[in-house]
Formats: structure tokens, sequence, C-alpha cells
């Protein structure tokens, strides 16, 4: 991930990344995907860019963008932490360690701590259910979780 | 000869230590020098158990469980590698009474085999049915489908061979086969489980699709939150591809069919098969009205088969032992077997894969073991975020399309979670009617602004503002959400709320005011 780059160098590493995966059967959610991975969030920049390329006017191309979840138009924190609100976590008081997080972090969903160092993120649903309450901290996968694991998660993030 | 040790790779086993197990096992293996090797293998889907670990001895193989990775050393010297005794010994695998009493069709390779091994995929049965397609006519292979009495597991119900047939007789000079793993329902993981246990019986499921069909290629479209699904399921498909079970000459015959693996981007409303296709397409995730239906003009607008995981991994068994063996188990129209998921609280979580049939209360009582609180159950979830609150007293429901439709609820994707007494079902109502609104897809009205009014009217009900008059207009509201939304968001949130407003109706009177005395 490469944060702190210039508009010009966004511009030239958006191309290289579209133009291996134009000829794709529907290359949008593949090219976006790609360019969060590489900037950890899509830039404006890169959107005239894909639009050209694409030969989508580029309101499309910011449609789709903002339509999914996952796309973020600002960097992310050094971590994200996802935690599971659906119902099955609900049923194993999901809901008060979300409270418990928050409090602890001093934030709320979709926000950031102000070190940078953690984002945290509501998820609808990880498939864990039968390992609920669960949570994703930056792609690895917890489950069961309980108020000492939450706390042990949070201080890993904080470390 | 070496020891095989078995330690899941599956997300649920991983959430819950598999991976420091296994890694602590490679080490004590090596440094004790034991002439013994780890498997990665899927779950066998008792996820309380996870994670699970497994020694395959003469006799057969011995379960584990839970194991932690602070236990590993201790069972090693109880003689882990011979099937010794330890206080986490769960005796023979097969034996375990959660497994002993399913029947698995769909599951029967998932925990048992390398997910990756197409030996291993093979020496078990696999790619049988896919070899029996290539010396059929398309039309007799949806023939054994549509005979088989198979209907589509994502929740729909729609009979599958109908399905292949109106693509095998659309004329067009390309067809497409979608799998839709856009999973997104609580309480449901069939899919995620499958593709991380046995992803190969999923590739054979839309090979044989495309022969039936004439389609040459496939799209499975995976959804974001399922990491290692994708990373499976990529994985397999390189194999399968380099041997020749997929390409230009599928196993040696004149068909070519490809897949290529997509995943979502955190859109729920995409596991409606028309706003998958599009987000497929490039663009938002928007539900299509129908008609036209996706078989005669879906993806790129040409004729597709949209299916659900199960259904398709569920095809090679059909095609393998023919359609009589499967239709055989079931009750009513609802044939075959069905991956009952069981989560939320309840104590034996996991997946029971059984024939139509079962009760509700069968289900949560006897296999799920009642809650994991040890509380009383007060309301069962099924069918995920669009599925009915079912009471106790309705737990006398057979587990079957029909039965659970005429109790004003749905089957789904089989997802069951479990709440106890603390749950506050007026909670439950409100939620069901944010997550509408979170993830509409705005296109029709009913759901884009009926989910903000509903979040709205249960509020006041909360706050005990003239109660009686809200509750009658979020009936009204549920009305006309399900009957005026263009697909099953709209149309179905009103399932969760309605059904917690009628059978929990004390939930939904505010607390009584405090008046002063006289």
């Amino acid at each position: 991930m490469n944060l702190h780059l210039s508009s010009r160098d966004i511009g030239i590493r958006t191309l290289d990344i579209v133009s291996e995966r134009k000829s794709l059967e529907g290359p949008l959610l593949p090219i976006l995907h790609e360019i969060q991975a590489e900037f950890g969030y899509v830039p404006q920049e890169a959107l005239p860019i894909i639009a050209r390329e694409l030969n989508l006017s580029r309101a499309e191309v910011h449609g789709v963008v903002t339509f999914y979840h996952d796309y973020r138009d600002h960097p992310a924190g050094r971590h994200v932490l996802k935690l599971c609100r659906a119902e099955a976590c609900q049923s194993m008081g999901g809901d008060q360690l979300a409270e418990r997080v928050k409090t602890l972090l001093g934030i709320d969903f979709h926000q950031t701590t102000l070190d940078g160092a953690v984002t945290l993120e509501p998820v609808y649903c990880l498939g864990l259910c039968s390992a609920a309450p669960a949570a994703m901290l930056d792609g690895e996968v917890h489950g069961r979780l309980d108020a000492d694991a939450v706390d042990g998660l949070v201080a890993e993030v904080r470390a | 000869m070496t020891v095989r040790i078995f330690v899941p790779r599956d997300a649920a086993a991983l959430a819950l230590g598999a991976e420091r197990v296994a890694k602590v096992l490679a080490s004590e293996i090596e440094a004790r020098g034991l002439d013994a090797t780890i498997v990665r293998n899927g779950s066998r889907g008792l996820h309380w158990l996870e994670p699970m670990v497994e020694v395959e001895t003469p006799e057969g193989r011995i379960a584990y469980g839970p194991v932690k990775s602070s236990d590993v050393a201790g069972l090693l010297d109880a003689g882990l590698i011979e099937g010794g005794n330890h206080a986490l010994c769960l005796g023979k695998t097969e034996e375990l009474p959660f497994l002993k009493r399913q029947t698995r069709l769909t599951f029967a390779r998932c925990g048992i085999i390398d997910p990756l091994s197409l030996a291993d995929y093979r020496a078990h049965d696999g790619l049988k049915g896919l070899e029996r397609a290539v010396t059929l006519a398309p039309a007799d292979i949806v023939a054994h489908v549509t005979e088989s009495g198979l209907r589509g597991r994502g929740g729909a119900g729609f009979p599958t061979g109908i399905k292949w047939k109106t693509v095998l007789e659309t004329p067009g000079v390309r067809k497409y086969i979608v799998c839709n793993a856009d999973e997104g329902d609580s309480g449901t993981f069939a899919d995620r489980m499958i593709m991380e246990g046995d992803p190969f019986v999923l590739i054979e499921g839309m090979a044989i699709a495309g022969i039936a069909t004439g389609a040459t290629k496939g799209f499975v479209y995976i959804r974001s939150e399922y990491p290692h699904a994708i990373a499976t399921m990529t994985e397999a498909v390189e194999i399968a591809h380099k041997a020749g079970v997929l390409g230009t000459s599928v196993l040696g015959s004149a068909h070519a069919f490809d897949i290529e693996i997509r995943a979502g981007a955190g859109a729920y409303v995409c596991g409606e098969e028309t706003a998958l296709l599009n987000s497929l397409e490039g663009k938002r995730g928007i539900v299509r009205a129908k008609p036209p239906l996706p078989a005669h003009k879906g993806l790129f607008d040409c004729p597709t088969v949209i299916n659900n995981v199960i259904s398709l991994a569920s095809v090679p068994i059909i095609m393998d032992k023919g359609p009589i063996y499967y239709k055989d188990f079931g009750m009513g129209r609802s044939r075959g077997t069905i991956p009952i998921q069981i989560a939320g609280n309840v104590r034996h979580r996991g997946l029971y894969e059984v024939a139509f049939g079962l009760t509700l209360g069968e289900i949560v009582d006897d296999i799920g073991d009642g809650t994991a609180s040890g509380r009383p159950v007060k309301a069962v979830q099924v069918g995920g975020p669009l599925g009915a609150y079912f009471p106790r007293a309705l737990f006398d429901t057979p587990f079957d399309y029909e039965a659970f439709a005429a109790k004003d609820g749905l089957i789904g994707h089989a997802g069951i979670v479990v709440f106890d007494d603390t749950a506050d079902m007026l909670k439950q109502a409100r939620f069901a009617m944010e997550f509408c609104a979170v993830e509409s897809c705005g296109k029709c009205t009913p759901c884009r602004i009926g989910s903000t009014r509903g979040v709205e009217v249960a509020d006041k009900i909360a706050k005990g503002i003239e109660p009686e008059k809200n509750r009658e207009l979020l009936a009204d509201l549920c009305n006309t959400m399900k009957f005026g939304s263009l697909c099953a968001l709209g149309g179905f949130t009103p399932y969760p709320v309605m059904s917690a407003m009628n059978h929990f109706p004390d939930d939904f009177s505010p607390a009584p005011i405090v008046e002063a005395a006289e």
C-alpha cells in the first residue's frame, strides 16, 4: 500500500492497473479493488482516468465507487477492525461488545482514531455465525469474542 | 507409515485459533521427530468443537476438540498420533451423534478431504457426475436435474431444472453460468464452508451446468467478506484448469468451459440475482425489473443460469447417483437434503445436512441442544435478515418450503439464529428496518423510503408515542413494502418485522406511563 503519492504517480499507477484489466468482462469492480489494494482507498484522481479508459462517463464511475460499502474515499487507519453487527452476533451479545470497543477506542463506527491507528467499521455478517460474536482485524478472523478478547484486539491495534 | 493429522482451514476454525494450533503442532512434530503430516481440511461443521483436530488411525479418524494451541503438547504426550486418550478426545469422528444422524450428500466430502487436492477429490467420488454428464446430451442432463426435484437453495426455491431448460432453449451465441456466492444472510455459512472445504464440487457443478445449457463461461461472485473462500476458490480453479477439468476441452470432451472468480464489494443487495448481474457487469448493484428473466437476458444481455452455491454443488451427486436417489430424500415438494446452519445463541452450533422434514423444534432443542447461555429460547430467526422470527409455539413447523410459507415465514438459505429470553423483539424489528435502509439499492420507493420510515415508527413505539396508532402504521408500512417492492430486500423485510410484532406483542407495548397517585 502506497500512501503520500503525488497526483501524477496516482495517475500513472492507475493507468497501469486499468490497462492490465481492461480486457476482462465487466472490468470496473476488479479495477477498483486493485486500486484500493494499491492506494488504500480510491483516490479522486483515479476516476477520470478509469472513465476515459473504459469509455464511461465520470458520473457512472463515481456512482459505482460510492454505491459499494467497500470503497473508501480516504485512507483508513493503520489497522481496520470490522465488528459484525448482524443478528447471529447480536444474539450472543455483539451489541454490548461493540459499545465496549467504541468506548475503548473513543470512536464510533466509520471513524478513525486521532493517532491514525485504527478504523472501526461495522460489517453485516462474516459468515462466522456459529462462532459469534465475530470480528475481522486486518483480514484475520476472530470468533467467540468476549470482553477479554476484544480488550486484547484493542491492545493489539493500539500497540 | 506417515500419520495424517487434520487441522481445519475453514474460516470458523481459523477464527477460533486453528492457525496457531497448526503452527504449534507442526513445530512439535518436527521437534519430536514424529512421522506425521498435517492436512488442512475443511470443517466437519461441529463448530462448537472447533478447532477440531482429527487423526487418521487404522480404526478410522479420531477427533479432539476444541483444541487450543496450548493443548497441543499435552495431546502429543497422550499419544495423539495413535489416537491416544485425552480429556479432549471425542472418539471416532464418524460416531459423533451430530454427524452420524446427518445425511451428507452435498457436504459428503467437506471436512474429510484436502480441499485443494484433486486426487483426494477423485478418490472420494469426485468428478463422477461430470464424467457422466459429458457422455449425455444437454437435454438429458437438464431432465436429470428436473427429475431430482432440486430447488434453488439460495432461498427462492425455484426448480433448478426449469431454469436450466429455459437457458438451454434460449438461442444465444454466448451463455453464462453465474454462481451466486454473495452469502450475506446472517446465520448462513454453508456456501462459505463448501467453497473453503470442497471447492471442486462447486466447479464440477458449474461445469455440468455449462454443458447442460451450452454456456462456456462461468463466474463465481463471492462477497468480499469471505477472503478465505475467494483464495481457496481461486486456487481450485487454477488446479482444475491445469488438470483439464476446465478449459477448451472439459475432461477431454468437445465441451469448453471456464470459470472466473469475482469479488463483491460489500453490498448485501448484490445477493439479489439481477443486482448481482449488474455488479458483475461493473455497474452499481441496482435491482433490474423482471421480465426479462436472467435465463433470457442475463449477464451482458445473454442467456444466463444464475444459481446459488449449494444448488450447483448438489448437482454432481445427482448426476452421479441419479435423480431418483436424490429425490427419495425430503418431504412434499421439498426434495433432497438441505444444509441447515445452526447459529447464534445455541449450544451445538454448526452445519447439519439432512433431508427436508425435521421440525424446527427438533433442530433447535434436539440437535442444537438449547441455548448457549442456558436460558430459555425466546425466538428463532429462520432465513437470514429477511426471515421471520418464530416463537416456540411454532416449533412444530416442518423444515419445508411450503410449510414455512404457510406460517408466514421462509426457509431462505436455511440459516437458523437462536435468541434467548433476553432478546427484545422490538429492537430486532427495528434492526430489520435499519438493515434494509442501509442496504437498499434505492431503485424502488417502498424499500428506499419505507425502511427509513420503519425505523422511525419503531422508535416511536419504543418511546411510547401513540403506540396503538404506530403499530397500525408499522403494519400498513410493511404491507406496502411487501407488495410494492421490486425485490426481496424490501419485499421480505416485513417478515421479521411483522413476525416479531405478531408473535411477541408484549415487546411492542411501551413501558406503562407512571401516573401520579391520586
